[in-house]
């Protein structure tokens, strides 16, 4: 017999059990769709979170302060303040680095008249706008001099802007604030860049790095430098040339570990990545399940078939249905089962990709593997789950099939 | 005349848990091309083990079987496959035709299977359900005809691929008087053409259409006689 032969009687079987078969399909439907739904999703995410990543600066390099340790306790990142101004002039030299911006950090209370809006506040210095790649909207950044000269003035978010000045109704630029009680002007408002990851970079006043450590925060140390490497090229020279600075600069000794830790953006970029793709793995795991689920219930009705037309297979074989035409009359209807379902269930899977986009405000990303990948699979499934029956309908004898009621 | 089916000594054994039975004890038949021989026996007598040797549906435990001069008894499953799609044309009781399925395509099964390309299957099948006497039904399926019209569907399935024998096991069990006779006219009818027909039946109405009975007890032949008052089906009646 023929393969056509053999897929137009079990298209036909299929269509005779209408609501089993689609029942049955069902499984493998949500399988298929969900794996390739998930799949999208996870790549979706993990394609923004990179862009969101290189958002954060070109070349980026972020220098922390070391971490202490009390007795053996290791008191965990930032718990040393070993930074300062006098670190961040010394990496500027370097030819491998092309610009540093050195930051401090708090939460702010900013007042307005009668309004009032709490925000983080970050001191910086005129490097900012190029190394942390943002840009002015409205208004001017601050200068060098400004920063020597612990000038109170202020940059902010628009988020900032828009909850201070009630929705733009008024410019904010050349207004006086009163930032933790002490005024200051603005002079200009950031353009929008959303968020990267947990922080959002609309929310924030930027201030001159002197006037924050003198009168806001304290101090004589810096949170964190942020320094752009000259090049792409040049990443790994920039980030020796500062750890030998600082070493330098710190006094420390060839046996003595750094006393700060350089990040750079590859290593946050492949850790997200790492966080997405394990999260995408886990996911499409979970859906790679109800695929085998879906499988089962193939294998199930195919032996219910088997079993409830056992009368069939008896009347085929007495009439010259050899072993081998049993078999592939089942198999292929496992297969063409299951093959359905994976064909819906792509179409399924990549239509909820489309709309989770659309109105579930996530990014996803559809390619042709895994569409490909769920294909094969559930025509995999088919075989693996429908060789048994299949099996075990060819393995009937005629007379005991015959007989059968 | 050529003989179609040998059977010499032939013996089935059935086990069942820790039991052997002997369904057929020490067997031997000859039927020749052209006869219309009747199974008859009570049940448990072994008309069914010897049907279902000579259907090639089982195979005798001793014993040589020579169907069309084919040894079936060193033959495999798929060569009874093969001699049973090419050899035998079955008519069973409950006429066993798959449901949901057309009258056509239910006789288009055989060669289907034989490996017949499509359009020469279909030019058969509606052919043979012509001769039949169904060119109306071609395509009914089996719940939308009647009992007898059924039966005349599996005869034309048993006889589309030109068996050389037809093995009917109690084709008349499931009709009524009138029916009966119209298809054991049928029988006779290709019998006359020179078709080699054998019958199992209990029925001694149904038995006396046949030219020979043979008759079973306990996996035996007590008799092998010739039909003396033969009963002829009212052709008439049986043409469409």
């Amino acid at each position: 017999m023929s393969f056509i032969e053999c897929v137009r009687i079990s298209f036909r079987s299929i269509r005779a059990n209408g609501l089993r078969s689609i029942l049955t399909m069902l499984g493998i439907i949500i399988g298929v769709a969900a794996v390739i739904a998930m799949v999208a999703i996870g790549e979706g995410t993990s394609s923004s979170v990179a862009s969101q990543i290189n958002g954060l600066g070109s070349n980026l390099l972020i220098v922390s302060p070391g971490q202490a340790t009390q007795g053996r306790v290791n008191l965990g990142a930032g718990s040393l303040n070993t930074l300062t101004l006098a670190d961040a002039e010394a990496i500027v030299t370097k030819e491998s680095v092309s610009g540093v911006a050195p930051s401090v950090n708090g939460r702010a209370q900013i007042v307005w008249g009668a309004s009032n809006y709490s925000s983080s506040l970050e001191g910086t210095t005129a490097a900012f706008l190029q190394v942390r790649n943002a840009q002015v909207e409205s208004g001017r950044f601050f200068s060098n001099f400004e920063v020597k000269q612990q000038f109170n003035v202020a940059v902010i978010g628009t988020e900032v802007a828009s909850n201070l000045f009630a929705n733009n109704s008024t410019n904010p630029i050349g207004q006086t604030v009163q930032i933790n009680r002490i005024p200051f002007t603005i002079i200009g408002v950031l353009k929008s860049q959303g968020s990267s990851g947990m922080t959002n970079n609309d929310d924030r006043i930027l201030i001159p790095i002197t006037t924050a450590m003198s009168r806001l925060t304290g101090g004589k140390n810096v949170g964190t430098i942020y320094v752009s490497a000259a090049s792409a090229d040049q990443m790994e020279q920039a980030q020796a040339d500062i750890q030998s600075t600082l070493r330098s600069n710190h006094n420390l000794r060839p046996q003595t570990a750094d006393d700060f830790r350089i990040t750079s953006q590859s290593d946050i970029l492949s850790t997200a990545q790492e966080v997405s793709s394990s999260m995408t793995a886990l996911l499409s795991g979970i859906a790679a399940i109800s695929l085998i689920v879906g499988g089962i219930g193939v294998m199930n009705i195919m032996l219910v078939s088997v079993t409830e037309r056992t009368r069939e297979i008896g009347i085929r074989k007495a009439i010259g249905a050899k072993r081998g035409d049993i078999l592939r009359q089942f198999l292929i209807e496992a297969v063409t089962l299951s093959l359905i379902g994976g064909i819906v269930g792509i179409v399924i899977g990549v239509g909820a990709a489309l709309l989770i986009s659309k109105f579930g405000g996530m990014t996803t990303a559809i390619s042709v593997s895994p569409i490909l990948y769920a294909f094969l699979t559930s025509s995999l499934v088919g075989v693996v789950f429908g060789v048994y029956p299949a099996r075990k309908a060819a393995q009937l004898k005629p007379i005991d099939a015959l007989r059968y009621e | 005349m050529k003989p179609v089916i040998q059977i010499e000594d032939l013996k089935k054994l059935y086990r069942i848990g820790d039991q052997e039975i002997q369904a057929l004890r020490g067997v031997s038949l000859t039927i020749e091309e052209g006869d219309f021989v009747a199974i008859m026996g009570p049940s448990g007598s072994g008309k069914s083990s010897m049907m279902n040797v000579i259907g090639c549906l089982d195979k005798p435990t001793f014993g040589e079987f020579y169907l069309d001069g084919y040894p079936v008894s060193e033959a495999h499953d798929d060569e009874l496959a093969e001699i049973r799609n090419r050899k035998i044309g079955f008519v069973f009781q409950n006429f066993n035709l798959l449901p949901r399925t057309t009258a056509v395509e239910n006789v288009e099964l055989p060669l289907l299977y034989g490996g017949t390309p499509a359009r020469e299957r279909r030019e058969r099948a509606i052919k043979a359900l012509i001769d039949v006497g169904l060119e109306q039904r071609l395509n009914n399926k089996p719940n939308e005809l009647s009992g007898g019209q059924q039966q005349r569907v599996s005869i034309a399935r048993a006889l589309v691929n030109d068996p050389v024998i037809l093995l009917a096991d109690e084709p008349t069990g499931a009709l009524d008087t009138r029916t009966s006779e119209e298809i054991m006219g049928i029988f006779q009818q290709l019998n006359d053409a020179g078709k080699t027909v054998i019958l199992v039946t209990h029925e001694p109405d149904i038995a006396e259409y046949a030219k020979r009975i043979v008759r079973f007890r306990d996996g035996q032949i007590v008799s092998n006689e010739v039909v003396t008052k033969r009963r002829r089906a009212f052709l008439e009646e049986v043409k469409r």
